[in-house]
């Protein structure tokens, strides 16, 4: 089997794959990192997404076969160096944007993209971008005022409460 | 899903000769093959991989028109089309979510033909040109109902070919759990006329809206098309909107794009 290389969370990783090993496989299965979640692995949750060459993609949606070199981000690369949260995570926990945490890597991976291309997004434009992640607990009010706290907001200014 | 041989060419030319192999299938983003794979609704033996192609990768201007490289990703088309093709970008930019625009690609779109696609709306709302490895394609001609286009066994889409209008919009009724079109509607304004393109709502696919045609070439105005009216035979019906409700949303939705647009 072919061995596919990438650069995940600043690290040299490389695992043997077949043809249909998914990206999600090789994170979880093959290089041991579980923080990157599966909920329905048919493309339609995001709780699977990280960042590839900085884009979120679906890690359920995307063969390893295909990212030789990519540079892979996942939660786990997400700490702060020291291991302290970063402010993201740490706005996730303050505003108690998860429950149940099964969303929360997709969510947290999605924030870090949508913060990256938009620094201060408007409460809309969070919901928007936020579309393809679906939380079955919080009923989205604390995602979205963790994110406007991680963008530095005002997050207790919501239009829907 | 069953296992396969990956393999990833770096030219067209390449990609071709693997897809020669009557068992091979190119892989673009994904975003669709991926899934039906995985429902083993799809089994290939080989897939060539597009996304190490550089040749059919970007947007480029040329003239009155927009060229797109088939293996661009709808993020890309979203940026790059803006200040050229501002309906285009506007439609790139709400398919699917962040994620599915960042991998799903305009050819795999347009070869694929889902009757609620949005790529197949603007395709055939301008006239576009489908370019493969051997031949151009008329849009009018490359659409042949739901899931059906004119592509030949292992033959390659490698750009599309956009003549930009004067105006132009799209107007899309999200479906929200599938984030595909309920209904959407391309309408372009050119010099020698309108073309409205009708994606998510006839069970032949996209469509072009002749009469809405007529009416808006000759006043490009959404209150020219608000005495018109599709059949509902023929519309799609699930649970999520009858015929009747289809048949409806497409003047609403024209109404809404030409207001868009002007
Ligand atoms: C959650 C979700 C939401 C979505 N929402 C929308 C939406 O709102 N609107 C919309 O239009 N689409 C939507 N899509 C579909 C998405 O746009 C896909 O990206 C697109 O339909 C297929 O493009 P792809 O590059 O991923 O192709 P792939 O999945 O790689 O391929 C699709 C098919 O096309 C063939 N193919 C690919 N490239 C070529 C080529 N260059 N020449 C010939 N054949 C080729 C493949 O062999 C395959 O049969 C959604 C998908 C998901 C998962
Ligand atoms: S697990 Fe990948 S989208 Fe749900
Ligand atoms: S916190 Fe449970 S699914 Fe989002």
């Amino acid at each position: 089997m072919p061995k596919v290389m990438m650069k995940v969370n600043g690290a040299e990783a490389a695992a043997e794959v077949e043809g249909r090993t998914l990206l999600s496989t090789y994170l979880r299965d093959l290089i041991g990192l579980t923080g990157t979640h599966v909920g329905c692995d048919t493309s339609q949750c995001g709780a699977c997404v990280v960042l590839v060459d900085g884009q979120p993609v679906k890690s359920c949606t995307a063969f390893a076969a295909d990212l030789e070199g990519a540079e892979v981000t996942t939660v786990e690369g997400m700490t702060n160096p020291d291991g302290s949260l970063s402010v993201i995570q740490q706005a996730f926990q303050d505003y108690h944007g998860l429950q149940c945490g099964f969303c929360t890597p997709g969510m947290v991976m999605s924030t870090a993209a949508l913060l990256a291309e938009n620094p201060k997004p408007s409460e809309e434009e969070i919901r928007h971008y936020l579309e393809g992640n679906i939380c079955r607990c919080t009923g989205y009010q604390n995602i979205v005022r963790a994110v406007m706290a991680a963008s530095g907001q005002d997050a207790g200014a919501l239009a829907a409460e | 899903m069953h296992n396969f041989e990956f393999v990833k060419p770096s030219s067209v030319a390449d990609a071709v000769a693997a897809l020669a192999n009557g068992e091979a299938q190119p892989l673009s983003g994904g975003q669709t093959l991926i899934p039906s794979m995985k429902a083993r609704l799809n089994a290939p033996e080989v897939l060539v991989s597009l996304t190490g192609i550089a040749e059919m990768q970007g947007v480029s201007r040329d003239g009155g028109a927009l060229e797109i490289g088939a293996a661009t990703p709808h993020a890309t088309v979203a940026r790059e089309a803006a200040s050229h093709f501002p309906g285009l970008a506007g439609l790139a930019g709400q398919i699917g979510d962040p994620a599915v625009r960042a991998r799903g690609t305009i050819g795999g779109s347009i070869a694929n033909n889902d009757p609620s696609a949005c790529y197949p709306a603007a395709a055939l709302g301008t006239g576009a040109t489908i370019v493969t490895d051997r031949r151009e394609i008329a849009a009018d001609d490359f659409f042949q109902g739901m899931f059906t286009t004119a592509l030949d066994e292992g033959e390659l889409i490698t750009k599309v070919r956009f003549p930009i209008p004067g105006a132009s919009a799209y107007a899309k009724f999200l479906q929200p759990a599938s984030r595909f079109a309920l209904t959407g509607v391309f309408v372009a304004k050119y010099a020698s006329g309108v073309r409205v393109a009708v994606t998510g709502a006839s069970e032949d696919g996209v469509f072009r809206w002749a009469e809405a045609e007529a009416a808006l070439s000759s006043n490009f105005d959404a209150e020219a098309v608000a005495g018109l009216s599709v059949p509902a035979n023929g519309m799609i019906s699930d649970l999520h909107g009858t015929s009747e409700y289809r048949a409806h949303l497409v003047r609403v939705m024209t109404q809404r794009a030409v207001r868009a647009a002007s």
